[in-house]
Order: structure tokens, then C-alpha cells, then sequence
């Protein structure tokens, strides 16, 4: 979002950070039934070297919903996300403190198992980066490092998978061919096979529209929707309008603190806070 | 903000200076294009009329030595005994140097393209940055030595500790310790290149194998490099060349007798060393056994020409699967 022209000067960015602990405790509804939260955060820290990227982070996000993560570049969202399937770890420097469990389970200590994670937690990335391979063999590289298939078992996993990606009848009958030949938009829905084909609980999706065009984001989107019964989906945009569109609730954050989290229809029509009322309704950002 | 009076003053100011520059002539401007398209035509024209050159004089050499009555081109191709300074009884049949090459280029090749993808992999994939930051310029280095210091390292090092440790056959010129030492002098192109070519491989592949929960070694066998893998082929292709057409090392170390063996711990001669040899002094010029090794000169450059084209072939290949 870029600010028009004649907005108002932004008002409230100078608030300070140091105080939203008050606005996230206020405005953070927590989900109604806590059996339902699949991941949560609490007191969340992140730091790259001695740069902190995220301040006392609270964030409950729902099983099987989508939870948008919005706010401007720099204000800790990716970051967020990626300590979900620890991709931080091998930044130099980046470390995290607090609490952040999936299920209940703690996905900061050292005795997490950094591979089981991630076979639980699939990533859709910004660019879509299908590998130098078939078709078949993307979708089949992520279940083949995990186990070893027959082969009419793997068939019906990667048929499954396209088939959950809405892929499957544009690429049946090329299975074989380079994935690399395929449009931006059907590299993306064959990620999210890759993705889904290891047998994740949650999709987090990194801006995955950002590089594609208004039809390729419209199907996408779509997918999202329909992909929500059976997966927990974390969606980070810097697409209002797509928050709005594909997600229950969204969390605003600004400069490494959760300013705000709520039902997406509360967040963008009666925001409780003033900043995420200037940022939802384009005055910054 | 300045306002609109300013900035129209700042503009028209700017273009009065503008205009009391002294303009440069259309004439001038093409005059010099033409003097720069000139010269570096001439360079790049230098370089082909050189390669030319060299062809052709190895062909016209290569010629008169087929030529001669003693000489029997068949014999040549086909013959198994290279005796070209033994008194009456001059024997010219190329295979025993062929033998010699291939032997002493397949000792290098077993070594140093497994090893050097290996090194290549650890310093892309798993080495953290400052041992990388070590090791590569190390490895420069070691590309740098003259390869004669190679020659002295398989004489003085290599084969004494092959006659010592491994088996009292080795004499002290064998093709395993040349061998082994033209695999070290070549190892470096291979890390190097293939090192190039791994970290070309887009940092999202990794990350989308890594968020699959691939291990490092995953990632590293399975999708970095399947992706480089023209890169890599193109530096074994290179670094085999390179042994072809390795002189100083095998001269020194591998001996000078030529002879159809395929065991390490023998004394062996390649096409390189035989024309070494000749050439320092060993035969009169102009006679028989000089224009001999032009003839060896011209199969040479057959090889390793026909190795490239090969080279290329497979690569582009490779390359139309991947795109």
C-alpha cells in the first residue's frame, strides 16, 4: 500500500512501541474455545545480532482458519512466521525468547526436533521456486524424505496433493515434463502441492501472490479458501484487500509489536486502535 | 519545499549553463567509434589468427612427417611400439603415448572430480563463512603454483611414500605418483568451478527444500546439485583438458619411457612429455624425430578438441532438460 497523494499527513506512527503491551492485552480477543488454538505465542522475543525484531509478541491463531499477518515491511511478520518452522535458525544471529508452542508443543527449546517440524509445518514462499524437476517430482520430493513409498501409493499422493492444489487436471497429462515450464501462478498451486504433499497440519504462506498476476492471485486466493478445512493457514500480505478477502482474523504489527488482533471483519471496519485504522484503510504503510 | 518560482529559476539557470559547455562534433564522435570498433576487432582478430597459425602449422609439420619414407601412417595410428631415438630401428606407433595419457589422465580424473565436487559442496553447503573465507582463497592459492613445484612435490613426496608405504614396485618415475599430483594440481578447478556453479543455485530452492524438512545433506545431494550439474560436468570437462595437455608434471615425474602399460607403478611417457623431451634437445632439429612430435601434437589437439565438443554437446543436453 502506498499513500495517496493527498492523504492527511500519517497520524500516531510516532507512538512509541514500548506501550502496546496495554493495546495487544485490549485488543487481542483470544479465540473463543482454547482447544481450537493451534499455535500460540506468548511474550514472544526475536532478535537478529542486537537488532530486536520482535518486542513481547501474544498471538493466538486458531486451528483450521486463516490468519492474515499484515502490516509495513520491517515490522516483524516474516519474522514471526518463520520462527513458526524455525527457518530463522540459520541466520546468523537471529535467536527468540518467550513462548511459542504448536499444539501445545514448544517450538523454541532444544529439544525440538527441527525436521519433524517442518514435516508438520509446510511453507509456500514468495516467488514461487519449484525445483529444477518434474512435475511428479516436486510433489513427491517432500514425502520421499520422510518415507519410502510403493510406487502406486506415491502415485496417489501426488495425485491427491495437485488434485488439493487445483492442479491436477492442467497437469495430468505432462506429469513428467519440467516444472519449470509451468505459468507463475500454476509454480504456485504446485508449491502448495509440494507443501501439502508432506502431510503438514499448517501452511505458513510467505506473501505467495506477491509475484503473480490478478488472475493467478484470484485462483490462489480461492485455493487458500478452500484449503482452510483442512489446514491451520498463516498468510503474511501486503495486500489489504487480500487479507480482507481470504482471512478470519488478522494480527497488525508495526515495528516488532502486535499492535492489534482480530476477526478480520473487526479489524477492518471497527478497528479498536487507531494505527491499524490508518494503515487498514491506506493512510501509511 | 522551494516553490514554483524557485524551482522555474533553478531550471532555467541550469540550462543556461548547460548550453556554455563546448559541444563535441557528430564528426569526432564517429571517428572515435570507428578508431575503438578498430582496435578491438584487431584483438579479438589476434587471437583467432594465432589459433589458425598454430593449426596450420601443425598440420604442414604434421605433413612432411607423414611424408617421409621411414614413416608409415598406419603404423602411426595403429602401431604399439613408440621407439623414434633408437639408433637404426625407429619405431612410430602413437598408442603407447596415448596409453601413457590416458593412464596418467584417469589417475588424476578418479582423484580429484570426486574429491574437488566434494570440496565444492562442503565450502557451498555446509563450511561456515569464515572457514570458507579460509579455505577458498587457499585453494586459489594452490591453482596459482607453478606446475613444475607439482613435479617436484610427486618426486620428492609422493613416490617415495608409494615406494615406502604401498608397494616397493614403484620406481622413481611412475605414473601413479604423476598422476596423483596432476589430480592435485587440477583439483582446485574442479572445487573452484563447482563451487561457482552450487552457490549459483537460487537460495529459494534450499529454502523450499529445507522447509520440507530436508537435512542439509538432502538439500545438498538432492537439489543443489541436481541444479549446478551442467556447471559441474563443465568443470570436470576442463579440469580433464587440463590434465590432457599437463606437461611440466608428467616430464618430471612420470619418465620418458614410452610403453602399452595399464600399471601405475609403471615409468610411462605422454604425448606432452615426448614432445618435452624432444624439444629440449634429446633430437637434432629438423630430422625425423622432430617433426614426429607434431604429428603427436596434431592427435593431441584432435582429443582435446574433440573432448570440448563433447563437452558442449552434453551440456547443452542437460542444459534444454532444466529450463
Amino acid at each position: 500500500m502506498t499513500t495517496p497523494p493527498n492523504a492527511p499527513p500519517p497520524r500516531n506512527i510516532d507512538i512509541k512501541p514500548a506501550t502496546p503491551v496495554v493495546a495487544t492485552a485490549a485488543a487481542a480477543a483470544p479465540v473463543a474455545d482454547a482447544q481450537d488454538v493451534a499455535i500460540r505465542a506468548q511474550g514472544l522475543d526475536s532478535w537478529y545480532g542486537s537488532v530486536q525484531a520482535l518486542k513481547g509478541i501474544s498471538l493466538e491463531i486458531p486451528k483450521c482458519r486463516v490468519t492474515a499477518l499484515i502490516g509495513p515491511s520491517g515490522c516483524g511478520k516474516s519474522t514471526f512466521l518463520r520462527w513458526i518452522n524455525r527457518m530463522n535458525d540459520p541466520i546468523p544471529g537471529a535467536r527468540a525468547s518467550g513462548i511459542l508452542t504448536l499444539h501445545g508443543d514448544d517450538l523454541l527449546g532444544r529439544a525440538l526436533d527441527v525436521v519433524e517440524l517442518r514435516r508438520r509445518v509446510g511453507m509456500v514462499f514468495q516467488k514461487p521456486n519449484p525445483f529444477t524437476k518434474s512435475i511428479y517430482d516436486n510433489v513427491a520430493f517432500g514425502p520421499r524424505l520422510h518415507r519410502s513409498f510403493r510406487r502406486a501409493d506415491l502415485d496417489e499422493l501426488v495425485e491427491n496433493s495437485l488434485r488439493a492444489a487445483a492442479l491436477w487436471d492442467e497437469v495430468k497429462d505432462r506429469l513428467k515434463s519440467s516444472a519449470l515450464g509451468l505459468s507463475g501462478g500454476q509454480q504456485q498451486r504446485l508449491c502448495i502441492a509440494r507443501a501439502i504433499a508432506v502431510g503438514p497440519e499448517v501452511l505458513l504462506m510467505d506473501e505467495p501472490c506477491s509475484a503473480l498476476d490478478p488472475k493467478s492471485t484470484a485462483s490462489i486466493e480461492q485455493l487458500i479458501r478452500e484449503l482452510e478445512t483442512s489446514y491451520t493457514i498463516v498468510i503474511v500480505t501486503h495486500n489489504m484487500q487480500q487479507a480482507a478477502r481470504v482471512s478470519d482474523r488478522t494480527a497488525f504489527f508495526f515495528e516488532g509489536t502486535l499492535v492489534e488482533c482480530g476477526s478480520t471483519d473487526r479489524i477492518f471496519t471497527n478497528p479498536a486502535n487507531k494505527q491499524t485504522e490508518d494503515y487498514v484503510s491506506g493512510r501509511f504503510g | 519545499m522551494p516553490n514554483v518560482a524557485e524551482i522555474s529559476a533553478a531550471t532555467s539557470r541550469a540550462a543556461a549553463a548547460n548550453r556554455r559547455g563546448t559541444a563535441r562534433s557528430r564528426a569526432a564522435r564517429i571517428g572515435t567509434e570507428r578508431v575503438i570498433r578498430g582496435s578491438l576487432l584487431a584483438c579479438a582478430l589476434l587471437s583467432i589468427v594465432t589459433t589458425f597459425t598454430i593449426l596450420v602449422i601443425l598440420l604442414v609439420q604434421s605433413a612432411s612427417f607423414f611424408a617421409m619414407p621411414q614413416v608409415s601412417a598406419w603404423e602411426f595410428f595403429t602401431g604399439t611400439t613408440w621407439a623414434p631415438l633408437l639408433g637404426e630401428e625407429k619405431h612410430f606407433g602413437i598408442w603407447p603415448l596415448i596409453a601413457g595419457t590416458l593412464l596418467v589422465t584417469s589417475i588424476a580424473a578418479a582423484f580429484a572430480l570426486p574429491v574437488g565436487l566434494l570440496v565444492a559442496v562442503y565450502l557451498s553447503e555446509y563450511a561456515p563463512s569464515r572457514v570458507r573465507a579460509i579455505l577458498k582463497p587457499i585453494l586459489e592459492v594452490l591453482a596459482g603454483i607453478p606446475t613444475v613445484v607439482y613435479g617436484f612435490f610427486a618426486l620428492a613426496v609422493i613416490t617415495p611414500f608409494l615406494h615406502d608405504h604401498v608397494s616397493e614396485s614403484f620406481g622413481t618415475f611412475n605414473a601413479l605418483g604423476a598422476g596423483l599430483a596432476v589430480g592435485i594440481m587440477i583439483l582446485p578447478i574442479v572445487a573452484s568451478l563447482s563451487e561457482d556453479s552450487l552457490r549459483a543455485v537460487p537460495r529459494s530452492l534450499r529454502d523450499a527444500a529445507f522447509a520440507m524438512g530436508g537435512t542439509r545433506f538432502d538439500v545438498s545431494t538432492k537439489v543443489v546439485v541436481p541444479a549446478a550439474l551442467s556447471g559441474i560436468v563443465a568443470s570436470w570437462l576442463l579440469a580433464i583438458t587440463r590434465a590432457i595437455g599437463e606437461t611440466m608434471i608428467v616430464a618430471l615425474a612420470a619418465g620418458g619411457l614410452a610403453s602399452m602399460t595399464l600399471n601405475p607403478a609403471h615409468e610411462v611417457q605422454t604425448m606432452t612429455a615426448y614432445m618435452v623431451q624432444i624439444f629440449t634437445g634429446d633430437a637434432p632439429a629438423y630430422g625425423i624425430e622432430y617433426k614426429s612430435s607434431f604429428a603427436v601434437a596434431t592427435v593431441l589437439f584432435v582429443i582435446t578438441l574433440a573432448l570440448t565438443i563433447v563437452g558442449n554437446l552434453f551440456l547443452r543436453a542437460f542444459r534444454e532438460e532444466y529450463e
